[in-house]
């Protein structure tokens, strides 16, 4: 997990939801190499192309909302978006997320301060994001370390893998 | 001073401490919870790869995990064959005994409340959005996601941000013909789908201590259409009762404290509240039903069924206002008792014939026409009255389709009407 996170800005608006992100028509592609050709279709039509590794997303409230599907936080995690930072997340894409090892932050007020393409600059534990172009930052209550432990680790599956093996070994 | 450092917790907070093993929670904390309880339906055969994955030998503890089918039952295409043969594989090399398999099945979260899966101050999750509904024996229960749930099994517990509870406060005495699933719409016309998202729902008040354990099932399994990620209700002599006997674990009674904090109480009054319809095409739009009842809206098919409401009171209700009638001419009438042995109650109690010899199909139990993927689908240009939970477009079928959401009652009312009516002229 890098900290801090920098990276060339995409902004969406509020009430992204699912569907926006990926549509339901694409939900039998199980590879998200694949998933990735569709992300933002809707929402935000030229990302799919022009995205590169790295990329950071910037959103509204409610980020996320809509049905509970995996391949939303999938397909970005495909891209190498390297985090989502958005005044505020619907519960399951957070838990999704987070649990697929993609940083995901809830930082009120985020949007209002970026352009699209504006440099940003995210220090996890010190819980602020920095519009490096205007020098503006929002504040965010830094996730909590079981969280950070998480992204460390590259997501749920990989913990508990790390987990499951350390406990192996001492036992 | 309460909240925040000290003072007064919600029922929420309560058994969110009690589970990560703490004296006191706030809203915004992430714990990790211990599991009491977990459920897979057929989604859980995607938690079948992410486990093996994770390197996990051996699911945490296989008495504290259920294994329901309820979508597709009996299988109905080889996808869903599929997805059964899978979990009942994983049921074999895991040694899970509790597995609810076709000949005694029923909705997942029905067999969890009649075989006392969850019991008061327990920490439940399943791989469906409407756990919620187990909220109502004074537990936190939610939907979780497929890899999340691989976790679980493995490990028996997960993290959890602590939710700030929304209360409910519901005064009032329901009119005859009026029901908790109209009072869950109306507070649904008042939440909106977004406005419990990431939060608790607490229903309190003399209303609600007054509802019957049933009735607690339907208002809580909508608090899922609020966002909400639990609803709930503090248990009671009602909740010991209906345990008694049937409880599979032992239970932790709590209550919110008189001075816990809400994020904020919505009052309800039911005095004079008539009965409630939720239009095309979100369990949102709620309208009283007297009023969309003066549109005269033709149905085509209707639908007494699902976790909402399809338990053996839904079904006797409907029977009240169906006996001496008949389904209207040119109206599909599916009745889908919520689980097996409801089915066989309706059998003993002669309901099975009453339904049939009007002119309803009476079905085995399962999900039937709930969700748009087994049975009952509508056309593109038809409408269904339903006793279900959501109407978004595409939830029977074509995203065309009309769904209006009911009580049983006025359900079977339109059913005899052939458009929508009020259940009350045939008391
Ligand atoms: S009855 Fe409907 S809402 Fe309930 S679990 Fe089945 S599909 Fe979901």
């Amino acid at each position: 997990m890098q900290d801090p996170i920098h990276g060339r800005v995409w902004v969406l608006g509020d009430d992204v939801d699912t569907d926006q992100i990926i549509s339901g028509k694409y939900l039998t592609i199980i590879d998200p190499q694949e998933l990735k050709k569709h992300v933002f279709e809707i929402a935000l039509p030229e990302f799919a192309g022009r995205a590169k590794a790295g990329d950071l997303l910037i959103a509204g409230v409610n980020f996320g909302c809509g049905s509970s599907r995996e391949h939303a936080p999938q397909a970005m995690r495909a891209i190498g978006v390297g985090a989502v930072v958005a005044d505020s997340f619907a519960r399951i894409f957070f838990r999704n997320a987070i649990n697929l090892g993609l940083p995901t932050i809830e930082a009120p007020g985020v949007r209002a301060l970026f352009e699209a393409g504006d440099p940003a600059t995210i220090e996890l534990k010190a819980g602020t994001v920095r519009n490096d172009r205007t020098g503006r930052s929002v504040a965010f209550p830094p996730l909590p370390s079981h969280l950070l432990d998480l992204l460390e680790a590259g997501g749920l599956v990989e913990k508990v893998k790390r987990e499951l093996a350390a406990g192996r070994s001492a036992a | 001073m309460t909240g925040a450092n000290g003072g007064g917790q919600t029922l929420a907070e309560k058994i969110l401490a009690r589970s990560s093993g703490l004296d006191r929670v706030v809203p915004g904390q992430i714990v990790e919870g211990r599991v009491d309880l977990a459920m897979m339906h057929e989604q859980g055969a995607q938690t079948v790869g992410p486990f093996h994955e994770m390197g996990a030998d051996h699911v945490w503890d296989p008495e504290r995990v259920v294994i329901a089918i309820d979508h597709w039952v009996p299988a109905s295409t080889e996808g869903a064959a599929v997805l059964h043969r899978i979990l009942r594989k994983f049921a074999q090399e895991q040694h899970l005994p509790h597995f609810y398999d076709v000949g005694n099945h029923g909705i997942c979260h029905q067999i969890l409340a009649e075989h006392g899966w969850v019991v008061p101050g327990d920490l439940a999750v399943g791989t469906d959005s409407h756990t919620n509904m187990l909220g109502a024996m004074g537990a936190v229960a939610a939907g979780i996601g497929p890899t999340e749930m691989a976790a679980v099994l493995a490990l028996g517990r997960l993290w959890l941000k602590v939710p700030p509870t929304i209360r409910i406060n519901v005064n009032g005495r329901f009119g005859k013909g009026v029901t908790a699933k109209d009072l869950v719409l109306r507070v649904l016309g008042e939440i909106r789908t977004t406005g419990a998202t990431y939060k608790a729902v607490e229903f309190t008040g003399a209303t609600i201590e007054g509802l019957s354990m049933p009735e607690r099932f339907t208002i809580c399994n909508m608090t899922t259409e609020m966002g909400a990620k639990c609803g709930m209700v503090a248990p009671d002599a009602k909740t010991s009762e209906y345990l008694e006997g049937i409880a599979k674990h032992a239970a932790h009674p709590l209550r919110a404290d008189a001075d816990a904090r809400y994020e904020r109480t919505v009052e309800i009054d039911v005095d004079g509240m008539p009965p409630m319809v939720a239009c095309p095409y979100s369990p949102d739009n709620v309208r009283p039903l007297p009023d969309v009842v003066k549109e005269h809206v033709k149905v085509d098919q209707v639908f007494l069924g699902s976790c909402t409401n399809a338990r053996i009171e839904d079904i006797r209700a409907g029977a009240r206002i169906l006996k001496g009638h008949k389904v209207a001419p040119n109206v599909r009438f599916i009745v889908s008792p919520a689980s097996t042995s409801i089915y066989k109650q309706c059998l003993d109690e002669g309901l099975i014939d009453l339904f049939t010899d009007a002119g309803a199909v009476f079905t085995n139990s399962s999900c039937s026409a709930c969700f748009g993927g087994n049975m009952g689908i509508i056309a593109p240009d038809e409408v269904c009255a339903s006793s279900s939970n959501r109407n978004f477009p595409g939830r029977m079928g074509p995203k065309e389709g009309r769904i209006y959401l009911l009580s049983p009652e006025a359900t079977v009312a339109a059913a005899v009407r052939g458009e929508l009516a009020d259940p009350r002229e045939f008391l």
